[in-house]
């Protein structure tokens, strides 16, 4: 049988420490220790717990703003071809290789 | 059963056709790709230029390219994968030979600790919505000015990483930094642009940034704090 651990808890991680190891905890790469301190400090600070929701939301918000499909729009409503000028700007350059 | 090596697909044939045309340097055949092709590799280039007239020459440039190094060109990838590349490429020398003026500091971008290591100004949740919000366009316009307020070595890592998806070995080639650098640039630039998005998706009555000062909270003086890392206040 363990014994019981002492009776002062360990200190937590800081937040500063915590936001550091945001990026390799999402990304599944956090040693199974430093994961655990991770979710040890997540279970009490609310603070970091939206700061990592809203990390979250930022990554989708800015794939969604940018990606392909939602810049299609604008290409139809302005770019469906390249201005006539630069188009035969870049054949005379190719011409003149 | 069609040979692995032979196109399966009409899009693969018309491809192998394009590229063949290309390696005759056929000028009818490279006019077809600049009309077809022109107007994504010009979206490409504005991602990463701010100025239309850099985008064009970069286009330029990378059409050029294109004509010139076709004969190198594997065919592993699809040829709009290969010219992709080289419009991203190209774009990146082109920001690396133009300094900018006027940029905000990535360090007034990113999160502030207090000396014990909280944080200084306690994040705020975004109000549940703030995905679906995206369908507003006037929002899509809002994100990409945020993104462009970014620090040029950030954007520009954000936008290789998170929007092109370029994988992170690539991307550091790319840049011509390791991939250690790459990581924390990057991490560094989400950081920044969650805080530069926090105040559209915040609700908040607290002022711009929706967020809120321990200083004010009391946090400090409250009994758990010696023991727990953090206190905040509960937010809608």
């Amino acid at each position: 049988m363990a014994l019981a651990s002492p009776s002062t808890p360990r200190p937590y991680i800081t937040c500063r420490q915590l936001l550091d190891l945001i990026y390799d905890y999402l990304e599944g790469t956090l040693p199974a220790d430093e994961r655990a301190e991770f979710e040890r400090h997540m279970a009490v600070c609310p603070s970091c717990v939206h700061y990592l929701d809203t990390y979250r939301k930022t990554l989708r918000i800015s794939r969604a703003a940018l990606r392909p499909d939602a810049e299609e729009q604008d290409v139809l409503d302005s770019e469906l071809a390249l201005p006539e000028p630069l188009v035969q700007s870049i054949l005379a350059a190719i011409g003149s290789r | 059963m069609a040979a692995r090596s032979e196109p399966d697909s009409v899009e693969q044939r018309a491809e192998a056709e394009l590229v063949a045309g290309l390696r005759r340097r056929d000028p009818a055949v490279f006019e077809r790709l600049v009309r077809s092709s022109g107007a994504q590799l010009m979206k490409i280039a504005r991602r990463y230029l701010q100025s239309p007239a850099d985008a064009a020459d970069v286009v330029q440039e990378s059409f050029v390219a294109v004509f010139e190094g076709i004969d190198r060109f594997a065919g592993q990838a699809q040829l709009r994968t290969w010219m992709h590349r080289i419009v991203v490429n190209k774009a990146l020398m082109r920001l690396r030979s133009q300094r900018r003026h006027g940029e905000v500091a990535i360090g007034d971008l990113l999160p502030r600790f207090l000396p014990d290591g909280h944080q200084e100004i306690e994040t705020q949740p975004w109000r549940a919505g703030a995905d679906v919000e995206l369908l507003a366009r006037h929002t899509q316009v809002q994100v990409r000015q945020a993104i462009d307020t970014l620090p040029e070595a950030y954007r520009t890592v954000l936008m290789l990483r998170d929007i092109e998806e370029i994988d992170s070995s690539e991307a550091a080639l790319l840049l011509g930094i390791s991939e250690g650098a790459l990581r924390v640039r990057l991490h560094r630039a989400r950081q920044a642009l969650r805080g530069l998005l926090a105040p559209l998706f915040v609700e908040s009555s607290e002022g711009a940034s929706g967020q809120t000062s321990r200083a004010t909270t009391g946090s400090t003086s409250d009994p758990e704090a010696a023991s727990a890392p953090g206190r905040s206040t509960p937010w809608r």
